[in-house]
């Protein structure tokens, strides 16, 4: 292709890449270095509130917004530097807990424990999510003609179901006197509330997710099954390889590419855990950090938004997935080479 | 999430207006406010004179300030309490109602209006505040007298427990944020606690903290153990079903307890005032609910808004629902469901303040204190926390040099 064409073909997507993840990437790092704040005045206000029959007025000192001659609130905006990742990463206080060798200190700042969490997420639900889709992938592969394909349709059920609805479901079979936690204590006659303590939840979390995500990765690993050699495995039959020895040495790697695959998309997916938190309201006990910052995002009881706690926290778990991505990446780049 | 989606929508054509309303309503106006009863009988009225619709989000506290700041407004007329209305008032979203009272107010009692500043910004029409609401009959078998201290409610909890009646006698709304802060507020203002001092800097790491704090772990004792996910409706549905004996719940959720079509415990329950964290003073604060205008919509659609709005907040709500609050409105006797409330108040409750540093202390304290409950923290790193988290946000905002 003559590089005049390539770059007509190329040009709308770099074009849409550039104002849609370019551009708000650019303001989120700028966003994260600048607060804007309003401007309050002291002023003595009198109030007045209902009580029975009469009124309760008080003249008190209150600080009020300023409002411009428009009515809106007159605001500033100054340049803070590092000091919204600051206020995130506590460096005193982690230092502080590391110091005690208390990591139980470290995970109660938020920003940490929300790390903690979306960490483990991430990296339980891979190998149980790339396990699962393999087996279902190899089971159905073996299976007979006629039952594939409505097998094939049930095992992908759970992953056209919209996440949050799927984790509001799996909470109500679960919270309270729900249909499951009923039968559990009936079952084993303990008292038990899976959302009365925080690794319950995140049992909870974890199972939903594999559930949710197992199924994308059987259908890419099913795709490449189809594509498996019958003859390198009657070869490898021939010479006496036993079904396991066959798996490692013939299916795996023929598998392996999709596997990096399903891995990195997976990595990414469950790195930005997000709707489990609010389906299963866990953030009492478990927050991840996707939830960090759309919890600066929420207006407070003053219909103020945290913006640039926001975009320092959206800013840190960035670089987070980028250091998770590292070694898959290196690996795949390793191989085009 | 659950909340959003039981948010009601009504939707009401001019052709199902009745006739009850003064006048035909043709100017579209459209309204976001909670979703309990007193706010279901209010637009109830207020759709009667059709070209209306009401919204009924008990989100309503995230979306309004948006809503209100769009230009035009995507909604004319607003629910607020005294906490939900700074949002509104700092970002100078509505407006100033006093040439509307004198147009459309006369049925207006004086302490309906809401004055910041010698300005009237909202008209209220009930009073609210979380009192006492308790099984009269499990008391009464048990020999138990009504508790009027938190300390014998605790007591009244241990006889119920022990007696193998009810395994968690309490009820209470600690759900992380706007919830499990008010609980703290009440308690914390019961114990004799001021929330800052004059410089706006923060002032709950002291004794009375340390009270709350340990009080609201003891009440946790006798809660459902899943009391970390419990807000108003939770609670109102255990005493509904019949799990719970006593709780301290808002007053606008007491007729729902005998509402034949929802409750398995009608007619058992009776109200009293807030119990007493020390001294006689109830442990509760007062709160209003009311109407405010906005401010980015035309001055005639403001003027048919307050209109429509005056026709809710009218007799003929409190005929329909008499029990749904403790109505300011004119022609309210007070009934039954009033007890708590006016009990609260007599004996000293006060007033939930509506201030910019209230706010930003009760979003600190409902996003820290569920670390003291589920034991991740001692009592003393809980109140140091909340004070951070609120230095944060006030110099956030500027309000602490």
């Amino acid at each position: 292709m003559k590089p005049r064409v390539f770059a007509m073909f190329v040009a709308p997507s770099v074009l849409m890449m550039l104002l849609f993840i370019a551009v708000p990437l650019v303001s989120v790092v700028v966003q994260s270095f600048y607060a804007t704040v309003p401007v309050y005045e002291e002023t003595e206000v009198e109030s007045c509130t209902p009580g029975f029959l009469t009124q309760t007025c008080t003249r008190e000192r209150r600080s009020v917004p300023k409002l411009d001659a428009a009515g809106q609130p007159v605001t500033t905006t100054e340049f803070i530097g590092l000091k919204a990742y600051r206020t995130l990463l506590q460096p005193e206080a982690a230092a502080a807990a590391f110091a005690s060798g208390g990591i139980a200190a470290l995970l109660s700042i938020d920003f940490y424990g929300a790390l903690r969490f979306t960490l483990t997420f991430t990296l339980i639900t891979l190998p149980l999510v790339i396990g699962l889709g393999l087996a279902i992938a190899l089971a159905l592969h073996e299976m007979i003609r006629k039952l594939r394909g409505p097998l094939i349709f049930a095992s992908l059920l759970p992953f056209i179901i919209t996440p949050v609805i799927g984790a509001l479901s799996i909470r109500w079979l679960f919270i309270g006197d729900g249909i499951l936690t009923a039968a559990l204590r009936a079952i084993t006659g303990l008292p038990i509330s899976m959302f009365a303590q925080g690794w319950t939840i995140e049992l909870l979390m974890l199972t939903y997710r594999v559930w949710h995500a197992a199924p994308f990765a059987f259908v890419v690993f099913y795709a490449g099954l189809q594509t498996l050699e019958r003859d390198a495995l009657e070869a490898a039959m021939i010479d006496g390889a036993s079904r396991l020895q066959r798996l490692r040495s013939v299916v795996l790697p023929h598998l392996t590419p999709l596997i990096v695959f399903v891995a990195l998309i997976h990595l990414m997916d469950s790195y930005r855990v997000f709707e489990e938190v609010v389906g299963f309201a866990s953030q009492a006990h478990r927050i991840s950090l996707q939830f960090l910052t759309f919890s600066f995002l929420t207006p407070d009881q003053t219909g103020n938004r945290a913006i640039t706690r926001a975009a320092a926290s959206s800013m840190l778990t960035m670089v987070g997935i980028v250091i998770l991505l590292i070694p898959l990446l290196l690996r795949t780049w390793r191989q085009r080479r | 999430m659950k909340r959003i989606l039981f948010a009601a929508m009504l939707m009401m054509t001019p052709s199902l207006a009745e006739a009850a309303c003064d006048y035909q309503n043709d100017v579209p106006l459209q309204s976001l406010t909670a979703a309990f009863d007193a706010w279901k009988a209010v637009t109830a009225t207020m759709a009667e004179c059709g070209n209306y619709r009401a919204e009924l989000d008990q989100e309503f506290r995230t979306k309004q300030p948006a809503a209100f700041a769009a230009n035009p407004s995507l909604y004319q007329i607003g629910g607020v309490s005294n906490g939900t209305l700074v949002p509104l008032l700092n970002a100078g979203t509505i407006r100033p109602l006093d040439a509307l009272v004198a147009k459309y107010g006369q049925n207006l009692a004086p302490n309906q209006l809401i004055k910041i500043d010698g300005k009237v910004m909202a008209i209220a029409m009930d009073v609210n505040a979380q009192h006492l609401m308790y099984r009269a009959d499990i008391l009464a078998e048990l020999g138990i007298a009504v508790p009027t201290t938190w300390d014998e409610v605790l007591t009244a909890a241990e006889k119920i427990k022990a007696s193998g009646k009810l395994a968690t006698p309490l009820g209470a709304t600690m759900k992380p944020g706007f919830d499990l802060a008010q609980e703290f507020v009440n308690m914390f203002l019961g114990f004799g606690g001021t929330f800052t001092k004059p410089d706006n800097t923060p002032s709950v790491n002291n004794e009375a903290g340390l009270k709350t704090l340990a009080m609201l772990k003891k009440i946790t004792a006798y809660l459902d153990p899943e009391y970390l996910v419990s807000e108003s409706t939770f609670v109102q549905k255990q005493f509904q079903q019949g799990k719970i004996a006593m709780a301290n719940l808002w007053g606008t959720r007491a007729a729902a307890l005998d509402d034949p079509k929802e409750s398995q415990v009608i007619g058992k329950t009776a109200l009293a005032a807030a119990p007493a964290a020390m001294g006689s003073k109830p442990a509760t604060t007062l709160w209003w609910d009311g109407i405010v205008i906005a401010k980015n919509i035309t001055d005639a659609q403001a003027d048919a808004a307050f209109r429509l709005a005056m026709q809710g907040l009218s007799a003929r709500t409190v005929a329909a629902a008499p029990g749904a609050a403790v109505w300011l409105i004119k022609g309210y006797v007070p009934g039954k469901y009033a007890k708590g409330s006016i009990d609260s108040a007599n004996a000293g409750a006060p007033p939930y303040p509506s201030t910019t540093v209230m706010g930003l202390m009760s979003s600190a304290i409902g996003e820290r204190t569920a670390d003291f409950l589920t034991g991740k923290k001692t009592a003393e790193a809980t109140l140091a926390d909340i004070e951070a988290a609120y230095l944060t946000r006030a110099r956030e905002q500027g309000l602490v040099k």
